[in-house]
This record gives C-alpha cells, sequence and structure tokens, in this order.
C-alpha cells in the first residue's frame, strides 16, 4: 500500500468514525423534545354527552364541579367531578394519584350526597385535615374550602 | 389552557440498523487496514472472523426487535463500534509483537460469548422489576463472587493481585459480574429503604445522618466487598464499588451530604492505602514525580504511563494510522492502556471520539433511569450507568495521568473476557430497561370500570 493511499484511508477512518458519532447524536435529538403542547380552546364536546344520560338515570343530581389541587407536587392539576366518588391516595387506582410519602395508599374520600358534596377520611396514617381541622367523620365539603391530603391541599371549585 | 402529552417516541429500529451498518463498516475496515498495513494482506481469517461479527451483531438486532422492540437504538451500535475498535487494536498490537499467542482470537471468542449472552438476557429477562425479587440472592451471589478468587485450587494469583479465577484453559475475573450484582443489591434494597435513609435520623452539623439499623445492611455489604478487593490486593475495584455505592446512594436520597461523607472516608482511605501498601505508594508517586528519571527507571516506577504518554504524543492530532506507531512498546498496551494505543493510532480526533461514544452510553443510562416509571428501574439503570462513567474515568483519567493510575479495564475496549461479558450484560439490562420506558403505556384500568370516572387532566396553571 502506498502511502497516498494509506494517508487517505487513515483521513477517511477518522471521519468516518466522526460520522457515526454525529449520526449517533442525530438520532438522539428526538429526545430533546419529550413532550407536546397543544393549546385547546375548548373542552372537547363527546365529554357532556354521557353525563348527561348518566345524571337523566341517577335520581339526585349533583351540581357539576371540579377539584383542584393547591398545594404540593401536583399543584395545578383540575380533576372534574362527575356523579361518582374519588379516591385520593398513593395507590395507582386512585382517581387522583399524588406521589407523596406521607399520603396513605387510599387516603381520602370525597363523594356525591343529596346534591352536596362530602369528604370522608379512609383511616389514613396521617389524616386529614379540613380549614386545619382534622376530619373525625364525613363532612360536607362546601366550595373553596382546603382539604389538606398529605402535603397536597386540595379545594371544590364550579 | 393546553394540554401537556408526551410526544410518541418512534421504536428507532430502522435508525439501529443504519447504524449498526455504520459501526460494523467502521469494525471491518479497521481490522482490514491493520492487515494491510503490517503485512500488506488482509489477516488470514479475515472472512471467517468479519463474518462471525457481522453475523453475531444482526443476530443481536433481530432479539432485540423480537424482545425489546422499544428499545433505545443507539446502545447497540455504539457497543459494537467500541469493540470492533477494541479488537482491531489487540489484533494490531498481537500481530507486532507475537503473532503465535492468539491474544486476538481469544478475544473474538469473548466477543461473540458475550454479545450472545446478552442476548440471552434480553430472551430471558422479560421485565427488569422481577430482578427486585432478588436482592439479597444477588447480594450473596455478589458476595461469592468476590471471595472464590480467594479460595485454593481455583484462585490464581497474577501480577501480585488475586482476583482470577481458573477453570481448565478459561481464566475469569469475578468481580466484573459481582459489580452487577452488587448494583441489584444496592438498587433493590435502596428503593425500598430510600425513605427512612432520607429523613429519620439526627442532624450532626447540618449533615442528615441515617440511622445505623437503616443503613447497616449497605455498610456491611460495602464493608465485606471492600475488605475481600483489599485482602486480593484490587484497589481499583473496590474504589469502583465505593464509587458506586456513593452514586445510587446520592441518586436514592438527594442528600448532599452523602458525598461529603463519602469523600471524607475516600480520603481518609486513600490516605491509609498510601501508607499500608508499598505498591499504592508507588503508583502515587509515579503519577505525582512521573517525568523524573530515578522514578521513570525504577522497577514498578512510571515507565508504563510515561511511555503511554509518549505513545499518545506520537500520534498527534490524527494518529499514525492503523498499523502504524509502536503502541506495543508499552506493557499491557492491549488491555490497561489500550487508550493510550488508541490515542496513537487514531490521535486526538479519534480518541475524542471514543470518548464520545463513552459519553453517549453513560447519557444514554441516565436518561433511561429517567424514562422508566419505577424506582427500581431507575436505581438500576442510573446505578449501571454511573458505574461505567466512574470505570471510564478511573482508566482513563489514569492513563492520562489526571489520577493515579489503578488496574480497572477500558470498558468494551481493553482485552479480557469477563469485563467484556459484563459490560454486555449491563447493556442487555439497559436495552430492557429502556423497552419498558420507552413503550407507550395504555392508561392504567380502572377496577370498577361500569362508571366510568374522569380522567385526571393536567392543565396549565391558569
Amino acid at each position: 500500500m502506498n502511502e497516498l493511499t494509506f494517508t487517505l484511508l487513515r483521513l477517511a477512518y477518522l471521519g468516518l468514525l466522526w460520522i457515526f458519532v454525529l449520526a449517533v447524536i442525530n438520532v438522539l435529538r428526538r429526545d430533546l423534545y419529550g413532550t407536546k403542547i397543544t393549546a385547546r380552546r375548548q373542552r372537547p364536546v363527546p365529554a357532556e354527552a354521557p353525563a348527561s344520560s348518566r345524571s337523566a338515570r341517577s335520581t339526585t343530581t349533583t351540581p357539576r364541579r371540579v377539584l383542584v389541587v393547591t398545594e404540593g407536587p401536583l399543584k395545578g392539576t383540575t380533576l372534574p367531578l362527575g356523579n361518582v366518588s374519588v379516591v385520593v391516595g398513593r395507590a395507582p387506582d386512585c382517581a387522583l394519584v399524588v406521589e407523596d410519602d406521607y399520603a396513605s395508599s387510599r387516603h381520602a374520600r370525597i363523594y356525591p350526597h343529596q346534591g352536596g358534596w362530602y369528604v370522608e377520611d379512609l383511616g389514613s396514617t396521617n389524616g386529614t385535615f379540613v380549614d386545619g381541622e382534622r376530619l373525625e367523620g364525613p363532612q360536607p365539603l362546601s366550595l373553596g374550602t382546603s382539604v389538606q391530603i398529605g402535603q397536597s391541599v386540595v379545594e371544590l371549585r364550579k | 389552557m393546553a394540554t401537556v402529552e408526551p410526544t410518541p417516541v418512534p421504536a428507532g429500529r430502522a435508525s439501529e440498523f443504519g447504524l449498526l451498518l455504520i459501526s460494523l463498516v467502521l469494525g471491518v475496515s479497521a481490522y482490514a487496514l491493520v492487515g494491510l498495513t503490517v503485512n500488506d494482506s488482509l489477516p488470514g481469517t479475515f472472512y471467517r472472523d468479519c463474518l462471525a461479527l457481522v453475523a453475531i451483531a444482526f443476530v443481536m438486532h433481530v432479539v432485540i426487535r423480537w424482545r425489546a422492540p422499544y428499545a433505545d437504538p443507539v446502545l447497540l451500535p455504539v457497543a459494537i463500534t467500541l469493540n470492533s475498535i477494541g479488537l482491531a487494536m489487540i489484533f494490531q498490537i498481537n500481530l507486532v509483537t507475537d503473532p503465535q499467542n492468539s491474544l486476538a482470537s481469544r478475544q473474538m471468542v469473548w466477543t461473540l460469548i458475550s454479545i450472545a449472552a446478552a442476548c440471552a438476557v434480553l430472551i430471558v429477562l422479560r421485565d427488569h422489576r422481577t430482578l427486585r425479587r432478588y436482592t439479597y440472592v444477588a447480594l450473596l451471589a455478589g458476595a461469592i463472587l468476590l471471595i472464590l478468587p480467594l479460595l485454593p485450587g481455583i484462585g490464581v494469583e497474577i501480577n501480585g493481585a488475586r482476583i482470577w479465577v481458573r477453570l481448565g484453559p478459561a481464566s475469569f475475573q469475578p468481580a466484573e459480574l459481582a459489580k452487577i450484582a452488587f448494583a441489584m443489591f444496592c438498587a433493590g434494597y435502596l428503593v425500598t429503604n430510600r425513605d427512612t435513609l432520607a429523613l429519620a435520623g439526627r442532624k450532626v452539623l447540618g449533615l442528615q445522618l441515617p440511622r445505623l439499623r437503616d443503613f447497616g445492611p449497605l455498610l456491611l455489604a460495602l464493608g465485606i466487598s471492600i475488605a475481600v478487593l483489599v485482602l486480593q490486593r484490587d484497589l481499583g475495584t473496590s474504589l469502583l464499588f465505593f464509587g458506586m455505592f456513593l452514586g445510587m446512594l446520592y441518586i436514592a436520597t438527594e442528600r448532599i451530604s452523602w458525598i461529603i461523607v463519602g469523600l471524607g472516608l475516600f480520603g481518609v482511605a486513600a490516605f491509609a492505602a498510601v501508607q499500608a501498601f508499598s505498591h499504592v505508594a508507588a503508583r502515587f508517586n509515579g503519577w505525582i514525580n512521573a517525568m523524573d528519571d530515578s522514578v521513570y527507571n525504577a522497577v514498578g516506577g512510571s515507565a508504563q504511563l510515561v511511555g503511554g504518554m509518549f505513545g499518545m504524543a506520537n500520534g498527534g492530532l490524527i494518529g499514525t494510522g492503523w498499523g502504524r506507531g509502536f503502541p506495543q512498546l508499552v506493557p499491557f498496551s492491549y488491555s490497561d492502556f489500550v487508550v493510550a494505543s488508541l490515542g496513537e493510532v487514531l490521535g486526538l480526533t479519534g480518541i475524542i471520539a471514543i470518548l464520545a461514544l463513552y459519553l453517549i452510553i453513560i447519557q444514554r443510562g441516565f436518561r433511561i433511569a429517567v424514562g422508566t416509571r419505577d424506582g427500581f428501574g431507575k436505581l438500576l439503570a442510573g446505578g449501571l450507568a454511573f458505574a461505567f462513567a466512574w470505570q471510564c474515568f478511573v482508566v482513563i483519567g489514569g492513563v492520562t495521568r489526571v489520577i493515579p493510575i489503578t488496574g480497572l479495564t477500558t470498558p468494551f475496549l481493553a482485552y479480557g473476557g469477563s469485563s467484556l461479558l459484563a459490560n454486555w450484560v449491563i447493556i442487555a439490562l439497559l436495552l430492557r430497561i429502556s423497552d419498558n420506558a420507552r413503550r407507550p403505556h395504555p392508561l392504567p384500568l380502572r377496577r370498577d370500570s361500569d362508571h366510568s370516572e374522569p380522567e385526571p387532566v393536567l392543565e396549565e396553571a391558569r
């Protein structure tokens, strides 16, 4: 092999090595765009249809409410409430799953009863607090009252 | 209002295939160039070796498509590239010094065995979370692997370190596999106990110290492994274990106090090692006063380190090219000093590309840890990635005279079957965890699905 071929091959090898590194980085570039944010104008309409049919079936109707997390790791999360009870806790089958070391797996339940919403502690270790008072039994939940569950605070809103 | 949802990540199997082609071209052409430059002809077993390499690489690609279709697409091509560049380097040194002693073909066999083992891990292990059940089994296995070289009959002492096991024709360094077992134990133990480790306990001088009953088992495991390693005179591996332990503890608890306490302990241990072991003191002196004439000429002095640096200087910016240069002049240029040899042959341009490839493996490891959903997988991937990074730093830092030399192997590049096997198993574990992390999950099914509860909606704070 003459010197010219050798030099060309030597440089070509280094070039190919860097092409490989850059090709790998090019594949990884997608990783930078991990989430997609889509702006929404309004809530999707089809969600209303089954809700209305269900409320027609049930005997008592409860006003539409949302549960808003105002403190804690999930701050800003909202949970539209339907006509069924929601359980808050660490267990993955809860409607609102809190990643919180101070919350129990099934911590508290928020449920509709006779046209209003009630909150009830499900035997949690650290207790559920409504306006700073520890819950002993089911208690009616009015709008804007803060309910502390572990490190999170949730609130009922219109 | 806006909704935030993760972008569907393409599985990337086609990208993996494309990158794999480039990496095989890199490996095969390096092998051919060494033969053509040194002997003016292709190596005798060129077609057989290349066919075996290409075949095993595609077998692994097919296994990934079959058993881990959403796995990370760059790990396999990068590992194949590093492995085949290492093979070519070992082949060159072997060809120039002693063509009869078939280091390169033994390394080739180990490559095939290791990739086959990685495939087996991917096939057998369907979900990395099953490994969590074997937390204490892993501790026991790690301890047995560490003690094996001390047993008479199978343990062998080579170059003053009793870290080898010889069974028939094959010799093996069990500490490499013990590293994986230890990472499994740490991940399994820390994921159950990290809350008590991080929160319970007294504060001393602003540092949160854990309770002894939470921390005891970990300290015992670490103490035993380090004691065994010191008895075997393998300080590099004990440094690796210590660093990995500290890194995983930090990932699990986020307590900066661990780093401070750990570095303090490390300082004491390093000082004691320099005082107690003459070979450590010699290494330290050979690092500080490497260019001193008396140190250079001393037995066990800095001749090897400085020789490696001369080699890298000879390589310069673009290297001497495959088949040229004199990497064989440095003792152990095919194992401990393979980075210096590559620095001579490929130059600064090539060595930085190799470091970039290491960086990519490490970054993928941490990215997989971020992406996976379960705590055990996060700790295992993070711990393995940190151990890989720490090993690269310790060995390449030693060769380039950033820190004193310790006897650790350069992942994928250096000669040595056990190291190669352990690193391929690590790649297989990372692929398995990344398959789990990148697989699109359906939303978890509710138990009472008949009256559909509303899904939690993540909305932009108004």
